[in-house]
């Protein structure tokens, strides 16, 4: 990997952790309230897969989705309007943070319903079985969403009906506020997605390139009518489920391990030790927090959805 | 000339499906034994032969079937799918009303889903609790969801065209009691009609009574019998719910002033209540109490005299016509 890549994918994840860190800000502020699901320390994931997805393609995320958005495309600024409800949002308000779509950039949606966009992106799929668009189906959801029944459900949809769906689980290693480990007897999640059928492979999710190897594989062999694949892509999230989630259930020196090989200050350190300038490395962060800090202000300058809409749209 | 066949209200649901799927490439229809077998009630008996991979069987897996449907709606295709009991709507209640409500509404409408949800519900003999239930007010609590009864083979083609034709996800509520009846005259191939509307089944003067679903048939009977006694009652069949025709229920109150409600549904939470309730706001002014008759608030039994006794009969409709009129 050459180094200009590197710094595309290190930038690519300081936009999103500046875009949560700035979104973070708006939250304590009051400028944005209700609930609020950070990925920070999960940037690798959302940047190496969604480059492997192609303009037709279908994606689905969790709440936790503000950087998936970002990564398929949807400019920051929308993004900002969205979650402080202006008229500017991507869905007007309507969405929020933790459900908000963007079709019009490939972003079919978050999900507030822990494992339903699964089913979702399985009929994405199966609508390209009849169109012609060669559309790939990407569905991701967390380590807590193996236990919903609508993943097991789609899972096994998907693969009798050999559709190109791709499952990626981001195994943060907390189903929200619970260690996964204790809800399951088996922690090799992909296995599940093997006994149904489903080619599985377990990654480290914190690393851009490797996610995008494995994604970029599955979308081939998605392409090319072998069906569907399953990614368990191990990262760790180094803040709290929601804005506010304090972690006192981690053990003791759990977060400052798991922040001492987040993606990027892992690659920041590969960099350095290529040689790369601290000036570079550091011009890449401010690049990515002044994208944010225009993108949030220009969006608290654009006005409020007017309430008139409010029952616009319910039906057609 | 229209086209004219003799079909069984089963009949009429497949000739309806057939020419939906005729009418819209992008049609595609699924679920639990639809398509090698034909579904439990043959409702879709022969449709694959002739549509091919645009007809064919899922697990048992509601969730995944009715997701797969708001998913694969949100990209062009109009989903028919079959829910074989509404009693199993329930294990997948998600996709219903968090997913295929929310689409058009939260995206502001830059994503759509065009779906139909055929199902059917309803007591009949022997039926156990959970194969017997009266959902409909489930579903009309859920703004963003359509939905529709018919209960006579026209209206069972004409509403089931209307829903697969609709942009929104619309629920069709069949009777399975009803599939094999008799056949009766259905005209085909007329224009789609938009969804919403009503039937006046009875015209009359002294009440009007509001019904959908099977029971429609009971209410028929019930008025039939009353008329001995002189009393003439309007007899609306709710054919679609959502959008439910309010303005005629109070164009009805205005010549009538009285109003019954009638559905196999239990009584507390039913949509009855919310028919009363807007019958109430309107002010029109009604010349006694408004009733409702509908099963009691129980849980259903299997055995066929025991279920007799939770849902309303012809004898409990008469008594409450003779109530409101007061003679």
């Amino acid at each position: 990997m050459n180094q200009r890549q590197l710094f595309a994918n290190l930038h690519a994840m300081w936009r999103i952790r500046a875009l949560e860190e700035k979104v973070y800000e708006l939250r304590l502020s009051g400028e944005i309230v209700g609930s609020v699901h950070l990925e920070n320390g999960q940037e690798a994931i959302p940047v190496g897969a969604a480059r492997c997805l192609r303009r037709q393609d279908a994606l689905f995320t969790t709440y936790r989705g503000h950087g998936w958005a970002l990564a398929r495309g949807v400019p920051s600024r929308a993004i900002f309007a969205e979650l402080l409800y202006r008229r500017t949002g991507v869905n007007g308000g309507r969405g929020g943070s933790a459900h908000f779509s963007a079709p019009q950039y490939g972003f079919h949606g978050e999900n507030s319903i822990v494992g339903a966009g699964a089913p979702l992106a399985v009929g994405a799929a199966l609508a390209a079985r009849y169109d012609g668009s060669g559309r790939v189906a990407m569905t991701v959801f967390g380590d807590g969403a193996m236990n919903q029944g609508a993943v097991a459900e789609s899972m096994n949809l998907a693969a009798a009906m050999s559709l190109p769906v791709i499952f990626v689980c981001e195994n943060n290693k907390y189903s929200e506020l619970t260690p996964i480990a204790d809800m399951v007897r088996n922690p090799d999640l992909s296995a599940r997605a093997t006994a149904l059928g489903i080619p599985a492979v377990r990654i480290d999710g914190n690393d851009c390139d490797t996610v995008s190897a494995a994604v970029g594989l599955a979308v081939r062999n998605a392409e090319h009518g072998l069906g569907p694949s399953f990614i368990e892509a191990r990262t760790r999230r180094i803040t709290g489920h929601y804005i506010g989630d304090v972690q006192h259930y981690r053990p003791e020196g759990e977060l400052e391990a798991d922040q001492a090989d987040e993606p990027i200050v892992r690659l920041t350190r590969g960099l350095r030790a290529a040689g790369a300038s601290e000036y570079a490395l550091a011009e890449v962060e401010r690049r990515a927090r002044a994208e944010m800090s225009a993108a949030s202000r220009r969006a608290l300058a654009d006005p409020l959805t007017d309430p008139m809409t409010v029952t616009e749209h319910l039906y057609a | 000339m229209p086209e004219v066949a003799k079909l069984t209200y089963g009949g009429a649901i497949n000739a309806a499906l057939a020419r939906s799927l005729d009418e819209y490439p992008e049609a595609i229809l699924y679920g639990e034994d639809v398509a090698l077998p034909g579904g439990v009630f043959g409702v879709t008996l022969g449709l694959q032969k002739v549509y091919g991979n645009r007809v064919f069987d899922t697990p048992i897996s509601e969730t995944a079937m009715l997701g797969a449907a708001v998913g694969a709606a949100m990209f062009g295709r109009r989903p028919i799918v079959e829910i074989m009991w509404i009693d199993f709507m329930l294990v997948a209640f998600d996709q219903i009303v968090n997913q295929a409500a929310n689409v058009r509404y939260v995206s502001e409408g830059r994503l759509t889903a065009p779906l139909t949800i055929r199902t059917q519900q309803g007591n009949a003999p022997g039926a156990c609790a959970q194969h017997s239930q009266n959902l409909e007010a489930l579903l009309l609590h859920v703004p963003g969801i359509r939905v529709a009864m018919p209960t006579l083979p026209q209206d069972a083609y004409d509403l089931t065209r209307s829903a697969v034709a609709s942009d929104d996800p619309v629920v069709v509520i069949e009777n399975r009691t009803l599939y094999a009846g008799d056949k009766a005259r259905v005209v085909l191939g007329e224009e789609v009609a938009p969804i919403g509307g009503h039937r006046v089944r009875r015209e009359g003067e002294d009440l009007t009574i509001v019904t959908w679903g099977k029971q429609a048939r009971a209410v028929e009977e019930a008025v039939d019998a009353c008329s001995s006694a002189g009393i003439t009652a309007e007899v609306i069949e709710a054919v679609w719910l959502n959008p439910f025709d309010t303005s005629a229920v109070i164009a009805s109150l205005e010549r009538t002033g009285r109003l019954l409600v009638v559905h196999e549904a239990n009584v507390t939470g039913g949509f009855g209540a919310e028919v009363i309730a807007r019958a109430v706001e309107s002010g029109v002014p009604l010349k006694s109490p408004p009733r409702r008759v509908g099963a009691r608030d129980s849980r259903i039994p299997a055995a066929s005299q025991l279920a007799a006794a939770v849902l309303p009969q012809p004898q409990d409709i008469a008594a409450a016509i003779h109530a409101i009129v007061g003679r």
